[in-house]
């Protein structure tokens, strides 16, 4: 990860108005989180002139958005994706921004601060937002090296740090002392990064804040179920170790070993700085309803406040506060009233919903659904006619819903009955209408949890012009963050505009709302490793996607990761499961490789006597020079293999999205018209690129002088030799759009042929969609925009040419081979009942 | 009464995926392994042109068939979207951790 643009940073350089000069009153803010330049935010948009700022941080970078630390940790996002306010909002804000220098002391009297380096700043108003404190349990070894928190960046480093060391091990413990929802985020992301993780919780069911007992225990079997051990119940003794920690000792004398202790027991405001500056501290700072303390200059908001007797540690009433704030600030009234809080939670990947009150009690009835095969949990609490909590485990979709009814006061007394199977089936009809659901929100229903966004700021910002997905995303931030609110704006859309949506580009499939190009951008970006961890991170809407999406993602993961990804065979269409091309009555088609359409007698026989042998039908020459052997039964596939392969011919990839052939002509060797070796030239094309897996067929062809009998001027890659070199065309395509190619640059030796060859195949294999062939991914991108990356670019040349070769190194392996010597035998061979109806089946 | 075959385990069959089985006088049945471990069979011809839905690309309750991409259900044998036809099914039972698929009818009185 790469910090370093982030790094400490002091005044901006042009600012609107130099300090000296500037006479606009001085908001100085403590605190560069969530919650200060939320405040910030909401100011700027409602007077963006009014205050000068200035903005203090502890930690040395810009705004970020804590809680998006766990997909950091968990490898699926990076620091960049989970910045909120880069340096440019400071910038055009003039926003001076104090970063790596927490302050230390405030003197109301002077109305200055002081800060760690010794810098005194002078202010008008002074916004605390501190935030909170990670809550330490004091027990014996809580200060030894490898006892940390998860509060910052720092934390993640360190925890990152700790699965890395452990990995050489061959995989490290790590204690997380905590099972609410922080704790069980830090024990996910360690088990992703390869940690053995314990989780000790005190309670007796984990996030028993949020979730009652039934849901808690659905959650803790599922943990289970990925590895994890949790211990319920559990009270922490003691942390031990000889200068560093060496594991967790609990009262009951239990001792678990761990290089790394987590502890994430809870968290309290931090408020240390407002009550040695005398402010009137409770549980939290004080404030009234525009986050004012009791010095009147002087306002505090997020975590480190408490308003009438209630302190939050959620991200939604947080948004409330900042807008109550900015409003008293810029002299309106509206006035915070508190929130009601929900929380939607995708912990370790599973779907967990809370809201309100579900302690249950008197008064109050349990409306329960339980689906045990699906492993979900309704759980609805009324209390005269009215929602007061919910509880939701494994299908959280109606979630906002509830929460909604909840926060209305809505009578529920009429569609009681229906309450539980959700909204689409209570609001009559059962027919799920998911736009008619987004409809029926209120403005302030949340759409966005990880940037707060209410609907009525979504259907503001469509309203003002945003009508695509993407436009929304750069506008508002609705679903810039996870993603997985993506479908209710995309409703939102359509319900705002009615059929005037621009549909963006098209999905990768049906199961997704990403794009082909998104989905291989956050491959990468997010260092996915595997199709279910694909379909996890990006809300596959399938339990396993479908025949159009799996091979697209097999292929795209194993393009980014070559040699590190493990194939997933059901992923691949039958030709390339099966190694041969399946024919409409069942059986199969084989074609050996036959290098640069080179065969001997050697060869020769081999096929023949497979054709012999095996009752083969019909043997044809292919439209790239190599022979078809046709009518084998997929039980004898193996065997042929074996002989093919005992005459030295491997796998001609005839059936897969692959290199296929290398067409030629016989070149200066023969012809009298041939300038120069095509055929020893197409040869050695094919033995450098053959095995390589390619997002659609792949057909390659040389001809040795411009009477271009290979040709080449309608193949994927083509070179027509001539005296003074080598032409090297692309694009072309003999299939049903016949296209002829475009002349991408000519060269003078063997060497750059092979060279240009190998980068452009692999620029093709990491840019275009699954199932686009060169030609109208060319016809896309511009046969320009190929020259720059290839003729203009002479280190992006190099390196892909690199890419290309390394790649090549872990896939010039003969499958037929795997398979002749035994790999997946089973596949080719009928299941046997035992007897006594093996002896019927036999016939 | 229903004469149940033992075929064999659940680990036999790739989980996504589908091994086949012949029995005398009947046309191949597939059986079909999903992602969740349940486990149907059908017999092995798409009710299109006859592809062996063995070999199919599984997803969810589905196979594709890998002739021309025709999506099957596997509960039902039914053809899904706008496409029409029906594969026959075949019952199968998983008990102590074999599969057993219903013997077809017209071999229980040759047996």
């Amino acid at each position: 990860m790469d910090f370093q643009n982030n790094g400490p940073e002091m005044a901006s350089e042009e600012q609107r108005f130099a300090p000296s000069q500037d006479v606009r009153e001085h908001l100085v803010v403590v605190g560069n989180g969530m919650a200060g330049c939320r405040a910030v935010e909401e100011l700027l948009a409602r007077d963006k002139d009014r205050y000068r700022v200035t903005i203090f941080g502890a930690e040395p970078y810009v705004n970020y958005n804590r809680i998006m630390l766990s997909p950091v940790l968990a490898g699926e996002k990076s620091f960049d994706d989970i910045i909120i306010n880069g340096r440019d909002w400071y910038k055009d804000n003039g926003i001076e921004l104090i970063a790596g220098d927490p302050v230390t002391a405030i003197d109301r009297a002077a109305r200055t601060v002081t800060s760690q380096s010794g810098r005194t700043v002078g202010y008008d108003k002074l916004l605390i937002a501190t935030g909170s404190d990670p809550f330490i349990i004091p027990v014996p070894g809580k200060d030894l090296p490898g006892v940390i928190s998860f509060r910052d960046m720092k934390d993640v480093d360190t925890m990152l740090a700790a699965a890395e060391a452990g990995k050489a091990l061959g995989g490290g413990n790590a204690v997380v002392i905590g099972g609410g929802l922080l704790g069980l985020e830090a024990a996910h992301g360690l088990t992703l990064r390869g940690m053995k993780v314990t989780v000790i919780h005190l309670m007796d069911t984990l996030m028993e804040r949020q979730l009652d007992e039934a849901a808690g225990w659905l959650l803790k079997s599922a943990l289970e179920g990925r590895g994890q051990t949790i211990l319920t119940g559990a009270n922490t003794a003691e942390i031990y170790g000889d200068g560093k920690v060496e594991g967790v000792r609990l009262k009951d004398g239990r001792e678990i070993p761990a290089s790394l202790v987590v502890m994430a027991v809870g968290i309290r405001p931090s408020t240390a700085l407002a009550r040695e500056a005398g402010l009137e501290v409770n549980r939290g700072i004080k404030v009234d309803d525009h986050m004012v303390t009791s010095d009147p200059d002087v306002l505090a908001v997020g975590e480190c406040v408490e308003h009438d007797g209630n302190v939050y540690g959620l991200v939604a009433p947080l948004w409330d506060m900042c807008r109550s704030l900015a409003d008293g600030l810029t002299d309106r009234h509206s006035g915070y009233r508190g929130s009601v809080t929900s929380t939607k939670l995708k912990v370790a990947g599973l779907d967990v919903f809370s809201a309100g009150d579900f302690s249950g009690g008197e008064g109050c009835e349990d409306i329960v659904l339980r689906d045990a095969s699906r492993g979900v949990y309704k759980r609805v609490v009324v209390r005269d006619d009215r929602i007061v909590g919910a509880v939701l485990y494994g299908d959280t979709a109606d979630g906002g819903w509830y929460f909604d009814l909840l926060k209305r006061e809505e009578d529920v007394s009429e569609i009681r009955d229906l309450l539980i199977f959700g909204q689409a089936f209570a609001s009559g009809g059962g027919a799920l209408d998911p736009k008619a659901a987004v409809a029926a929100l209120s403005d302030d229903a949340e759409i966005c949890g990880c940037n707060g966004v209410a609907k009525g700021q979504v259907v503001a910002c469509i309203e003002k012009g945003a009508c695509s997905l993407d436009a929304v995303r750069a506008t508002c931030k609705a679903s810039a963050s996870c993603g997985s609110c993506t479908g209710l704006v995309e409703n939102l859309l359509s319900v705002v505009l009615g059929e005037d949506v621009q549909s963006g580009p098209k999905t990768l499939c049906k199961c997704t709302s990403f794009t082909h190009d998104d989905v291989r951008r956050e491959i990468v970006a997010q260092n996915m490793r595997s199709i279910p961890e694909v379909m996890q991170l990006l809300h596959w809407s399938t339990p396993d996607g479908c025949s159009s999406c799996r091979p697209a993602l097999n292929y795209y993961l194993l393009c980014a990761l070559p040699g590190e990804y493990q194939d997933d065979q059901q992923s691949r269409f039958v030709n390339e499961r099966m190694h041969a091309n399946i024919q409409k009555d069942g059986t199969y088609s084989v074609v050996p490789r036959m290098w640069g359409g080179l065969t001997n007698p050697r060869e020769l026989r081999a096929i023949a006597d497979v054709v012999e042998k095996y009752n083969a039908p019909m043997v044809k020459v292919t439209g790239g020079q190599r022979l078809d052997i046709f009518g084998i039964r997929k039980e004898d596939l193996p065997a042929v293999w074996a002989d093919l392969n005992a005459a030295g011919m491997v796998s001609g990839h005839a059936y897969g999205k692959s290199l296929r052939t290398v067409k030629t002509c016989v070149g200066s060797e023969w012809c009298r018209f041939g300038t120069q070796d095509s055929t020893g030239l197409g040869v050695k094309i094919e033995r450098m690129t053959w095995g390589s897996w390619m997002p659609h067929k792949f057909k390659i062809a040389a001809s040795g002088c411009p009477r271009n009998c290979a040709e080449a001027t309608i193949k994927d890659f083509g070179v027509v030799c001539v005296d003074s070199g080598y032409e090297l065309h692309v694009g072309g395509n003999g299939g049903i759009h016949v296209r002829a190619t475009d002349l991408l640059c000519k060269v003078s030796t063997e060497q750059e042929a092979l060279d240009y060859c190998a980068a452009f195949i692999q620029l093709y294999r990491e840019e275009a969609r699954y199932l686009e062939r060169t030609a109208p991914w060319i016809e896309r991108v511009g046969v320009d925009y190929v020259k720059r990356r290839i003729v203009e670019d002479e280190a992006g040349r190099e390196a892909l040419r690199s890419r290309f070769l390394y790649s090549q190194s872990f896939s010039q392996e003969d499958p037929w081979a795997q398979r002749a010597a035994g790999a997946d035998s089973e596949l080719h061979q009928h299941l046997e009942p035992p007897m006594p109806f093996g002896a019927i089946a036999a016939e | 009464m229903t004469d149940w075959i033992d075929i064999g385990t659940l680990a036999d069959i790739p989980q996504r995926g589908a091994r086949t089985v012949r029995i005398a006088g009947q046309k191949e049945i597939a059986v079909f392994r999903t992602g969740d471990d349940h486990v149907f069979a059908l017999v092995n011809e798409c009710p299109h042109k006859k592809g062996p839905l063995s070999q199919g690309i599984v997803h969810g309750h589905s196979v594709a068939c890998p002739l021309h991409n025709w999506n099957i259900a596997l509960k039902t044998g039914e053809a899904q979207g706008n496409d029409e036809g029906c594969t026959p099914t075949v019952a199968v039972k998983q008990e102590g951790g074999r599969i057993l698929i219903a013997r077809p009818a017209s071999l229980k009185a040759a047996a």
